[in-house]
């Protein structure tokens, strides 16, 4: 009878992020979920392995003018232009809500300078609820002619440092894809003393609309997502994880389990859907289920066997 | 809140004109949270692309638990929804956004252009129901509907007289109705002060009439239309510029909003 009894037993989905334990490895992407509330009819919120919020800056933002948005194949391009409402309100708005959930609440912060960083850190510092902070560094350094943090190993390192030092939790790093070699950015933000990473960001796209001979985006350019990255994210994935020591967050087209299993085989500790969210608001409960079920399935003592364990000949 | 992700029953798919549909989905949940002003969001393909659900307002729904959309083909979702067959399932999401605010009867005017009269029978139907619970002789709303051609009009405004309303009808070609805009028909009415306007269609149209009430002092709920990827408030992509400074969200904070609340002039 033992066998069955071992396979009614609930699959271990638990994985970990550093210091921070989490009960199965899907996280929702940041912009993509609101402040969670938005999803609270569609997805048991208390099952996600955490839940990552819109990207918070120091003071509110209003963001770019519209269109903001366009889809294109198999994915969509946007230059939401990180409308927010700041940390504080944040903290006051948003946090109670969040907190009572008891799931880890992994905060996502974006800046124009290394400082701003540094004070947004500090305000979420101590904050009930926080799990960890993932910082977004593919925002341009306005003192630096625009140049995102993400894309120069020096600066990505100044603001993960920055950052660290305000931290009691995690801090994650999430690594802009729109680098020559993203490894280069990894190690950079590790020896920073970064936590994890999480990549992909965005793909910087653009579409064109041939009748009016316009931009689709009042931007001109956009942050490609979706399943039309999974492909490049995969792949990133893949080389990130082989050569830093810290956890790995896949994020980039993922809508179902076996997309999420994938990115875990790559090399990521834990995933994140982002564009897919939109799609189907249940993609999270779906996910979760159905990694469940390939762990029972394949009789698996954890889904951490699927960590890194893809087969290269 | 009350929304809600369901796969449903095509009922059936009628062609109005060669490009305009009215689907009927059996969608009990749905029609009975649903407020005439509010939208779903429709899968239409259960491939990858489109990717994105599309926004449609709710036409009407029925006390048998049936939700009605009506739209024109323009593009991929709309050709593929054209498709659809009666008895196969499609995604809806919803009920999504506010509503409209809805006074009396008998001082509200609803003006509809093309596709834009697709909420208003949902609208002129709450209010029918509204004035009859009221027990008193039933009060009209009054209602200008605009379109294109007669092909086009006609359909729709029968509807309407389905429900004992008439139409004072506007056809960009004259052939049917007055030859013009609804916003003609408008001006000609000599409308009550008191009276409010609820109105849907293209953006010049809005923008007209939009105006119009400035001047007199009116007031005006519009219905407005953006790109759109969540439909509920999660992406941020819907936003319109509004006339104090700043953005407001369709499809969280609308698709109805009060006319002079937004920056027409963009
Ligand atoms: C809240 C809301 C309610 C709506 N209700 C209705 C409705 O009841 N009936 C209806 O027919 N439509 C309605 N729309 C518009 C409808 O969502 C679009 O027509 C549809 O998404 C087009 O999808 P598509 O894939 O066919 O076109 P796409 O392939 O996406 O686009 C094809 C062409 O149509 C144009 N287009 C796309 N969206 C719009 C738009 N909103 N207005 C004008 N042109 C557009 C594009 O620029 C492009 O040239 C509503 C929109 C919103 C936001
Ligand atoms: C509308 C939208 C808004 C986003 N906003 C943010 C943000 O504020 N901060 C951030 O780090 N990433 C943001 N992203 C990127 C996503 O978190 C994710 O990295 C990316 O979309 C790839 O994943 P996906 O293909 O599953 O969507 C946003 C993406 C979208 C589509
Ligand atoms: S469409 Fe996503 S927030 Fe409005």
């Amino acid at each position: 009878m033992e066998p069955l009894i071992m396979q009614t037993k609930n699959p271990d989905l638990q994985v970990s992020i550093g210091s921070l334990a989490l009960q199965n490895p899907v996280m929702t992407a940041s912009g993509t979920f609101g402040y969670g509330r938005e999803f609270e009819d569609f997805v048991n919120l208390r099952r996600l392995g955490a839940v990552v919020v819109k990207g918070i800056s120091l003071e509110p933002r209003a963001g770019n003018p519209p269109p903001r948005i366009v889809e294109t194949a198999c994915g969509m391009l946007n230059a939401i232009g990180l409308e927010n409402t700041g940390v504080d309100r944040f903290i006051s708005d948003k946090m109670p809500y969040l907190a009572a959930l008891g799931v880890p609440v992994i905060v996502n912060i974006l800046g124009d300078s290394v400082d701003e960083y540094r004070q947004i850190a500090e305000r979420l510092a101590g904050v009930a609820g926080i799990g960890a902070i993932e910082v977004n560094i593919s925002c341009p350094n306005v003192k630096k002619g625009g140049v995102a943090f993400g894309t120069d190993p020096q600066m990505a390192a100044a603001v993960t440092a920055a950052v660290k030092g305000q931290c009691q939790v995690p801090v994650i790093v999430k690594l802009s894809p729109n680098v020559t070699d993203v490894t280069v950015v990894a190690r950079a933000v590790e020896e920073a003393g970064a936590d994890a990473v999480s990549l992909i960001n965005t793909l910087i796209g653009m579409a064109i609309d041939l009748r009016s001979r316009r931009p689709r985006l009042a931007n001109v350019i956009g942050g490609l997502s979706g399943p039309a990255i999974k492909p490049v994210a995969l792949r990133m994935v893949y080389q990130v994880a082989r050569v830093v020591r810290i956890p790995v967050i896949g994020i980039g087209g993922i809508a179902t389990a076996e997309d999420a299993m994938e990115f875990m085989l790559a090399g990521a500790s834990a995933v994140q859907v982002g564009t897919a969210n939109f799609i189907n608001p249940g993609a999270c409960d779906d996910v979760i289920d159905g990694i469940a079920a390939y762990v029972t399935e394949q009789q698996m003592g954890s889904v951490r066997e699927l960590i890194g364990a893809l087969r290269v000949a | 809140m009350s929304q809600f992700q369901q796969k449903v029953e095509l009922v059936c798919s009628d062609r109005m004109t060669e490009d305009v549909v009215r689907l009927t989905f059996n969608a009990p949940t749905i029609a009975v949270h649903a407020r005439p002003g509010q939208f779903v969001m429709v899968q239409t393909s259960p491939g990858k692309d489109p990717l994105l659900r599309r926004p449609f307002s709710i036409h009407q729904v029925t006390s048998e638990g049936y939700l009605q959309i009506l739209f024109k083909v323009l593009g991929k979702g709309t050709d593929l929804l054209a498709q659809v067959r009666a008895g196969e399932q499609v995604s809806l999401l919803g009920p999504l956004g506010n509503g409209f605010t809805l006074g009396l009867p008998e001082t509200a005017c609803l003006i509809g252009g093309g596709m834009g009269i697709a909420p208003l029978l949902f609208l002129a139907t709450r209010f029918l129901q509204q004035s009859s619970s009221d027990n008193v002789a039933k009060k009209m709303p009054t209602v200008i509907l605009g379109a294109r051609n007669r092909t086009e009009l006609e359909p729709l405004v029968d509807d309407f007289q389905e429900l004992g309303i008439d139409v004072l009808a506007a056809t960009d070609d004259g052939s049917f109705g007055y030859h013009g805009l609804v916003t003609d028909v408008l001006k000609k009415l000599n409308l009550s002060p008191s009276a409010g306007i609820y109105c849907c269609g293209p953006r010049p149209m809005m923008a007209a009439i939009a105006h119009l009430c400035q001047i007199e002092n009116r007031a005006c709920q519009v219905s407005v239309e953006t790109v759109m990827a969540c439909g509920m408030g999660a992406c941020l992509g819907c936003a319109v510029p509004l006339k104090a400074g700043g953005y407001t969200h369709v499809c969280s904070d609308g698709p109805i909003f009060e006319a002079e609340k937004l920056l027409w002039s963009l």
